[in-house]
This record gives structure tokens, C-alpha cells and sequence, in this order.
């Protein structure tokens, strides 16, 4: 729907060579086609032809797996896929190995975190969502290590700059778990031992 | 006078001037490890070498003085390739410790590795190891004898600033190490120095170890109020975490450059006394024991003060802890307006610990500019409080003064109990809060802008580094708004307007500005 007037229009305020200017394009645009959205007909707004169409959609979709699948047991057609169910949350959908999931702080041999609260992590993180607090460790090769290290991963955004930028390779996002969801942000806040341990 | 030439820039020094101070004053920055202004001269860090044209080998600039018609070049391919091998040298030793080690951020190691480092290390052997790794030198001080590049800077600052030698460097070679002297303990009033003026890591500050990383601070120019000698600071202050504010804002204190009053240094005793900006403060409004809204507060204190008919019955102990901003808001308020005669600052306070360096055994930093702002007679706080026992006093205010400590807790009580308003403006909780009528929370000095005037009649300016915490408002800001009520009002709006009133009104502070009294200050006239 975009006539070169509009286009003129849209340059005229957004420059799109500009940082994030493309992304401002199309926001411009998407309120666009919102603001001039088509008028819906009596036909239409009886929702009869969009039912059906639905119904129709949904059951060709159901008898093309039903077919596909029974072809699939007896050795046929076996290069066209069919729709594949997961049944979660009992069944895990396979995730790829590199995937960024929920962190975790790995351990030393005697248990204790590799971490040693340089504080990497806290500062390149862009949602300000890990806090450290350092103390002195016993054994003074070691020097330090964190006294309390705090993820709040209600603010977390996943970009595992925390794992790319530590030296020790104390914090890794591969525990392959996605299912964080709480009751509460406080249970969001995960402290040092969840982190080790869950 | 020989002139010079350094990076194609002339300048004329007088004889005996090194290359580098010469080039510090074009501001030509030669890197340094070892080559302190303030400290005899070692040259042996290597890092500092220039290429002096018609001399066959580089030369180290801060040990080469200058000549007429040198021309130096400190920045010629041969420079750089140099100093690139000299911290080959210094990193043979060093370890890789950055992640854990205080001074990462504002190490002179890291700096110049980021400009001129190898980056491919040409090192096969294995690093020699040193015995010590984190070992306590005393009661403030750190020593990591890996990091130390025997730059010799600590063992020339204990040997000629605080001469107190407790530092040397012991064995040879490879195995050379920087330690006390057997049985000694690094326990001077100066001995948080060393911690400044070590371009690495190897002396640590005990007091801010590991508590925050040094990229996080933001600096503030100010003043030390802990004695009259008014060393200039810097307060270092948490900043860019806005997701730790409940933690402690203040993480430490640095010495500023002030060749007129403390050059480099600050003693330890004012190093290390910046936790009540944090902790303990007074943080509302309280009348007995109900906490109230800073309006009511004023009311309460206009109404007392209105129902007074006579000045005398009026007492103001003031403090020299307030700024020449607040002392003037209480000559305003006070003296001006209301025409009260008992007001005085001077208490008598146990004088501390001095010495001859920095130390002052008055621990007010603003004594020399209360004298000249308030000028009160003598013997009049204890006239005050003699009054106020015998219940000659309606109102007694008093500006963060421990009357407990001074006066003892049956006088205090028996000022309670004889005056109808006991008001106590300050800044932290003491053992006088619990007497006082109304409590006022003020703002501590890294919450203020102001002047304070050091014992050699220096006005310096200390500048706000925060907010003031929870409901604390600055002491003339306070006065202010009494004066409001109680007329005239004050018309000043910040504390550059009180300031400009002073050097109206106090003669030895006429024509000093903000400005004029800048980095380094002003002395009074006499």
C-alpha cells in the first residue's frame, strides 16, 4: 500500500540510513495500514465466509497429517514431512546445543564457583540485571570470590554477553531450561546457590 | 634559561629542569612508572625513555636534564619500539591477575599495554612466582609481591615524605621482591599513600578491596572535613549503578593535587572518614519521638521562635563543620534578623592527634572562616549553656554539636528539661539527638556546595556529589526556609547567591567568587 507519495512522506521524517531508521520505517508503516484498514462488508461481518474457510483450513491441514502419517507407517512418502506433536511438558522439544538458556555458575573440583566476582559480567551487561558482591577467599591464590551473586532473571534479556565476556568460564547459559516461569518477580531473583546448584 | 624543543614544540625551562617535567609543562604526556614529581628521582623503570637528537642511545627523560637546543622526540618510531620492549620486560614477571586485582581500570600497566603492548608474547619460560601473594602489610595496606614492577616509588615515599622506612626491596634479579623490613608493620597516618601513588597492583587498599570496580566511580572535587588543614579530595562515589542504591554511596577517599596545601598526600585518619556520609544519618524530620514532614518542622520552629519575646532568650551554638554559606545564613537569620547575641560556634573540644605534616589537632575545617563570618565574643557557649541549665533560655538551637559529649548527659537533660525548644540540626545520630526537642537532618558536606576556609585562611570549595539522603536538606538551605516564616526571607536560590552575600558583607572574603576560588582556592585578606 505504499505509494511514492507516502514514501516522500515517510523519508521526510525518518532518515532510513540512520541508526534504527529502518525499524522506524516500518513502525511508521504498520500504523499506517492500521489507521487505513479496509472497511468490512455485511457478508464479511457476518464471520459465516471466514468460519468456513477456517474450518476448511484446520481440517485439510488434520487429514493431510492423518494421511501422511498412515503412508509414513507402512514405508511410504517418506521424504514429504507431516506435522510432528510434542507432548509437553512431559516431552521436551530438542533444543539446539548453542541455544542460550537459563544460566548457571559452574563449580570448581571442590564444589566451590569458578567465579572470582571480577565483575565482568555485571558490567557489560545491558539490563543491569546481575549484582556481585566480592569477598576475600581463604586461599590467596584465589583472592577473591563472590560473597553473593545475585541474577534477576525477570530483567534478563538473554544475550549472553555474561558468558562471552567471562575470563574464568564461570557463568555458561546451557542448562537447556527455558521453563522459568513464576508466581512472583521476587522468584524470578535467582541468588548464588540456585544458580550453582538449580 | 635553555630552550628547548620537544615534539616540534619550544620551551624555555630553567637549568636542571628534567625532560619530563619539561615536557609535563607542554603537556606532552611521557609514560611513567617509577618517576614520581613529589619523589627523588630512581630511574628505573625504563619506560620514559626519549630520542634526544645528536646523543647516539635513547635517554630516560625523567633523569636527562635539559640543554640548550635539545631537541627531543618522544613519540619516533625507536620510542615506541622501546618502550614496547620495556613492557615486554615488566609483563615477564606480572600475572595475569587483572580479573581479581583493585587497580584494573586505573593501571598504568594496562594503559600503556593498550598502546603500545606486543600483544604475540616473545616469552618461553614459565613466570617466576614470588612467596607472597596477598599478604596484609598492616592495618590499611595490601601487598601482592607478583604484581610489584620494582618501581620503588612506596620504598622513596616511606623513606622521604613520611620517613617512616618501612619498605625495601630485598634479594636480586629475577628474585628481587618488595617487602618490609623484618619486624616492621606498615602502620604510619600516612601509609594509604602508597596505595595511590603504586602504578599497579601490588599495594591495595584494604579499606575498598574488592567492594567495587573502579569503572563504576565518579569523581567529585571537595575538601577533607576532617581537620582545619582542608587537604583537597576527590570523593570517588558509586555511580553508574543505579541497581545498587542501597548500598553505601561513598566507596572511598583520594587526595587531589594542591601544591599550596596538601601537594599529593592526605593522611589516613581523613582517608578513611567518609562512612557517616553513609551510615547513621538522620534522615527525617523527628519532634520527641514522632517522625514529622519538614513544613510542620518549620512551624514548630517559627512558632518557638515567635513566642519569644526577647533575643537573649534565644541561644545558637553553631559548628565549625558548617560551610561559610550556612554560617552565614546563621549570622542572617540570627544575628541580622532577630537580633540574638548568644551565638557562638566554639566548644570545648578535646583536641586531636596532630602531627607535623598534615595533621591538624583541630578537627573542624572551618574554623579560620567562623571566626570571620560569626566573630563571636569570647566565653559566650559557655554563657550559652550556663543559660540554658539555669532556664534563662527559651530556645536553644544547636548545629551538629555533641553537647553529650562536651557537657556530659545531666547538663543535657537538665537543658531539656528548662528550655521550651531544644532544636538539633545535624547530619548523623549521636547521643545529644535523644535530648533535643526536634530533631533537623542536614546534609553532610559531599551533599553541599560550599566554601570552607582551611587554617591558613584558604577558602576551598567542596561540590556536591549526590543527593542528599532521604529528607536531609543543606543547613543554610534550611535557615532559608525558616527565614521564610520569620522574615525577611533570605533571596538566595543557591549557594553561589549566599556566597556573593558573604563577600558582601564579610570583608575578608571581598571579591572572591566560585570561579576565582576554582581547583586550588583562595587566601583571605587580613
Amino acid at each position: 500500500m505504499e505509494t511514492p507519495k507516502r514514501r516522500a512522506e515517510l523519508e521526510k521524517y525518518y532518515d532510513p540510513n540512520s541508526t534504527f531508521g529502518h525499524l522506524r520505517v516500518a513502525q511508521m508503516k504498520r500504523s499506517w495500514k492500521l489507521k487505513n484498514r479496509r472497511e468490512l462488508t455485511w457478508w464479511e461481518s457476518t464471520y459465516i465466509p471466514t468460519l468456513f474457510s477456517g474450518v476448511w483450513l484446520t481440517s485439510a491441514h488434520f487429514f493431510r497429517n492423518l494421511g501422511l502419517h498412515i503412508l509414513h507407517q507402512v514405508g511410504l512418502k517418506k521424504d514429504v514431512r507431516a506435522a510432528a506433536t510434542y507432548q509437553y511438558p512431559e516431552e521436551k522439544r530438542p533444543l539446539a546445543l548453542r541455544a542460550r538458556t537459563r544460566h548457571r555458575l559452574t563449580k570448581r573440583e571442590d564444589g566451590t564457583p569458578r567465579c572470582v566476582a571480577c565483575m565482568m559480567c555485571e558490567t557489560v551487561c545491558p539490563a543491569r540485571c546481575i549484582e556481585i558482591t566480592a569477598a576475600e577467599h581463604p586461599d590467596p591464590n584465589i583472592e577473591k570470590f563472590p560473597a553473593e551473586f545475585i541474577l534477576d532473571l525477570g530483567k534478563c534479556v538473554y544475550c549472553g554477553f555474561c558468558v562471552e565476556v567471562c575470563p574464568e568460564d564461570a557463568i555458561r547459559m546451557d542448562t537447556q531450561r527455558l521453563d522459568i516461569a513464576e508466581y512472583s518477580r521476587e522468584s524470578m531473583i535467582y541468588n548464588k546457590e540456585r544458580l550453582m546448584n538449580g | 634559561m635553555p630552550k628547548l624543543t620537544i615534539d616540534g614544540k619550544e620551551i624555555e625551562v630553567p637549568a636542571g629542569t628534567t625532560i619530563i617535567q619539561a615536557a609535563d609543562k607542554l603537556g606532552i604526556t611521557i609514560p611513567r612508572y617509577c618517576y614520581h614529581e613529589a619523589l627523588p628521582v630512581s630511574g628505573n623503570c625504563r619506560i620514559c625513555m626519549v630520542e634526544v637528537e645528536k646523543m647516539p642511545k635513547l635517554q630516560i627523560a625523567c633523569y636527562t636534564p635539559v640543554a640548550e637546543g635539545m631537541v627531543v622526540k618522544t613519540t619516533s618510531p625507536k620510542v615506541i619500539d622501546v618502550r614496547k620492549v620495556v613492557l615486554g620486560y615488566l609483563l615477564v614477571n606480572h600475572p595475569l591477575d587483572c580479573p581479581v586485582c583493585d587497580q584494573a581500570g586505573e593501571c598504568k600497566l594496562q594503559d600503556y599495554y593498550m598502546e603500545h603492548g606486543q600483544y604475540d608474547s616473545a616469552l618461553n619460560d614459565v613466570k617466576v612466582k614470588k612467596e607472597k601473594k596477598a599478604i596484609s602489610l598492616g592495618p590499611t595496606v595490601m601487598l601482592d609481591q607478583e604484581r610489584c614492577i620494582l618501581c620503588t616509588r612506596c620504598v622513596r615515599f616511606t623513606d622521604n615524605i613520611s620517613k617512616t622506612h618501612e619498605f625495601g626491596v630485598f634479594d636480586r634479579g629475577d628474585h628481587s621482591q618488595l617487602d618490609l623490613y623484618p619486624g616492621k608493620e606498615l602502620n604510619n597516618n600516612y601509609s594509604g599513600n602508597v596505595v595511590d601513588i603504586c602504578p599497579v597492583g601490588a599495594l591495595t587498599d584494604k579499606d575498598f578491596r574488592f567492594k567495587c570496580r573502579v569503572w563504576y566511580l565518579d569523581k567529585t572535587k571537595s575538601v577533607c572535613p576532617g581537620c582545619s588543614t582542608g587537604c583537597n579530595i576527590t570523593v570517588e562515589w558509586d555511580k553508574s549503578r543505579p541497581h545498587r542504591q542501597k548500598k553505601d554511596r561513598v566507596m572511598r577517599l583520594k587526595p587531589r593535587l594542591n601544591p599550596n596545601v596538601n601537594a599529593y598526600w592526605m593522611c589516613d585518619t581523613g582517608r578513611y572518614n567518609y562512612h557517616f556520609i553513609d551510615q547513621n544519618r538522620i534522615v527525617a524530620p523527628q519532634l520527641k519521638n514522632d517522625l514529622i514532614s519538614w513544613p510542620q518542622a518549620i512551624d514548630t520552629v517559627v512558632n518557638a521562635v515567635k513566642a519569644v519575646k526577647d533575643p537573649n532568650r534565644i541561644g545558637v551554638i553553631a559548628s565549625a563543620q558548617l560551610t561559610n554559606e550556612d554560617l552565614f545564613a546563621v549570622r542572617k537569620l540570627f544575628k541580622d534578623n532577630l537580633k540574638v547575641s548568644n551565638v557562638d560556634f566554639r566548644v570545648p573540644e578535646q583536641p586531636g592527634k596532630s602531627d607535623d605534616f598534615l595533621l591538624k589537632a583541630d578537627r573542624n575545617p572551618n574554623t579560620a572562616g567562623a571566626s570571620a563570618i560569626l566573630a563571636p565574643n569570647d566565653g559566650t557557649t559557655q554563657a550559652i549553656i550556663e543559660k540554658a541549665k539555669k532556664g534563662e533560655l527559651d530556645v536553644l538551637y544547636v548545629f551538629g554539636q555533641d553537647l553529650v559529649k562536651l557537657y556530659g548527659k545531666e547538663t543535657v537533660a537538665q537543658i531539656r528539661k528548662s528550655t521550651k525548644m531544644f532544636v538539633y540540626q545535624g547530619s548523623n545520630i549521636n547521643d545529644t539527638c535523644s535530648y533535643a526537642h526536634l530533631n533537623l537532618p542536614s546534609a553532610v558536606y559531599a551533599e553541599k556546595d560550599g566554601t570552607f576556609t582551611n587554617f591558613q585562611n584558604r577558602v576551598q570549595r567542596i561540590s556536591p556529589a549526590f543527593m542528599p539522603l532521604g529528607e536531609a536538606k543543606g543547613d543554610w538551605e534550611i535557615l532559608s526556609l525558616l527565614s521564610e516564616k520569620i522574615g525577611p526571607a533570605f533571596p538566595y536560590r543557591k549557594s553561589q547567591d549566599v556566597f556573593k552575600a558573604v563577600t558582601e558583607a564579610v570583608a575578608p572574603f571581598a571579591e572572591m567568587t566560585y570561579e576565582k576560588i576554582a581547583d586550588q582556592g583562595l587566601v583571605l585578606r587580613t
